[in-house]
């Protein structure tokens, strides 16, 4: 037995690795592993401060700190993504059931568009900021919407979610790192 | 022939005017800035189309980028400056070069210790081999 064991060593190793790989090429194929997904650098530091036009009013600016002292969602999107359309309804079933600010980040996108788009699908943003230069994407690391940050009252970046955000991967990545008390 | 040969002088001059029209123009009038400019954009990754470099890129967010390290070297930001403001945001993983860190360093490490592993096997089996004839011979 140990002479088998010995003997085929090299097969072995190669069981072994092929065990590996097939776990990650399976991981990926299922959805669990992103190969493209980057881990980012902004979790646990403070979310970066922004003062855009808004959407919804041009008149008016939004700002991070406006909603200072409350959980927030910063959600980056543009009436021109498709997987934007596809969590449309999630934001709008989250926006009503969770009592927290839902601040659209509309990125590289025309305003006017954007305000027909929610126009026509519903509102689930609390405010839009207009990022035409796609300024504060940068400023928070994105590269491809939608992407979701969760923001502490205090202003510190709990969570990012890549990808349509859903009611379930709301409940599973989010909805953990709030304390209730804190949400209003 | 010469015909031809004008063709395909054409078509090559204009794949290469289309390489260089990613941005009409030059980032800078001034050699040295246009130098900078130029090395940053081709050591920093687009993190759409993750296995361009910025520079080579015509993905929408490069050219953000692009315009990003332009601006920033215009404001006289330095060079560190520059990457660490897209690594604070974007990781390590945006930098064609990575730094060491802890992560890292099984990367940069595991080519040398295969080889290590690889030769001690290799060293192995040929003493074995050889004793084995040894043995065959002497017997």
């Amino acid at each position: 037995m140990t002479r088998v064991l010995r003997q085929f060593w090299p097969f072995w190793v190669f069981l072994g690795l092929a065990a590996v790989f097939a776990k990650a090429l399976i991981g990926i194929d299922r959805g669990a592993i992103d190969p493209h997904a980057i881990q980012s650098p902004l979790l646990g530091k403070r979310a970066p401060e922004f003062d855009l036009p808004s959407v919804l009013d041009p008149t008016q600016r939004v700002r991070l700190q406006d909603s200072a002292g409350r959980y927030r969602v910063i959600n980056v999107w543009g009436s021109w993504c498709v997987a934007c359309k596809a969590e449309h309804e999630a934001l709008l079933k989250l926006h009503l059931q969770q009592s927290i600010q839902f601040i659209g980040i509309d990125w590289k996108d025309d305003p006017s568009t954007a305000l027909e788009y929610v126009r026509k699908l519903g509102n689930p943003y609390d405010a839009i900021a207009d990022d035409q230069a796609g300024q504060v994407a940068i400023d928070y690391g994105v590269y491809g919407a939608p992407e979701s940050f969760l923001i502490s009252p205090q202003g510190i970046v709990l969570a990012k979610h890549t990808g349509p955000l859903t009611e379930a991967a709301f409940a599973a990545e989010f909805a953990p790192l709030m304390k209730p008390g804190a949400t209003s | 022939m010469s015909a031809r040969r004008g063709i395909a002088a054409l078509v090559c001059g204009l794949w290469i005017v289309a390489a260089l029209a990613i941005d009409a123009g030059e980032a800078f009038p001034d050699a040295p800035r246009q130098e900078r400019y130029l090395a940053l954009v081709h050591e920093l990754r687009c993190v759409v189309c993750q296995n361009q470099t910025i520079a080579d890129s015509n993905a929408d967010l490069a050219a953000d980028l692009r315009h990003q390290v332009r601006d920033r070297i215009a404001r006289g930001e330095s060079d560190e400056d520059i990457k660490r403001y897209l690594t604070d945001r974007y990781g390590d993983f945006i930098l064609y070069d990575p730094p060491w860190s802890a992560r890292s360093a099984v990367l940069w490490v595991a080519p040398a210790l295969l080889l290590v592993v690889a030769l001690v096997v290799i060293g192995r089996v040929i003493r074995a081999r050889s004793s084995e004839l040894n043995q065959e011979e002497s017997s």
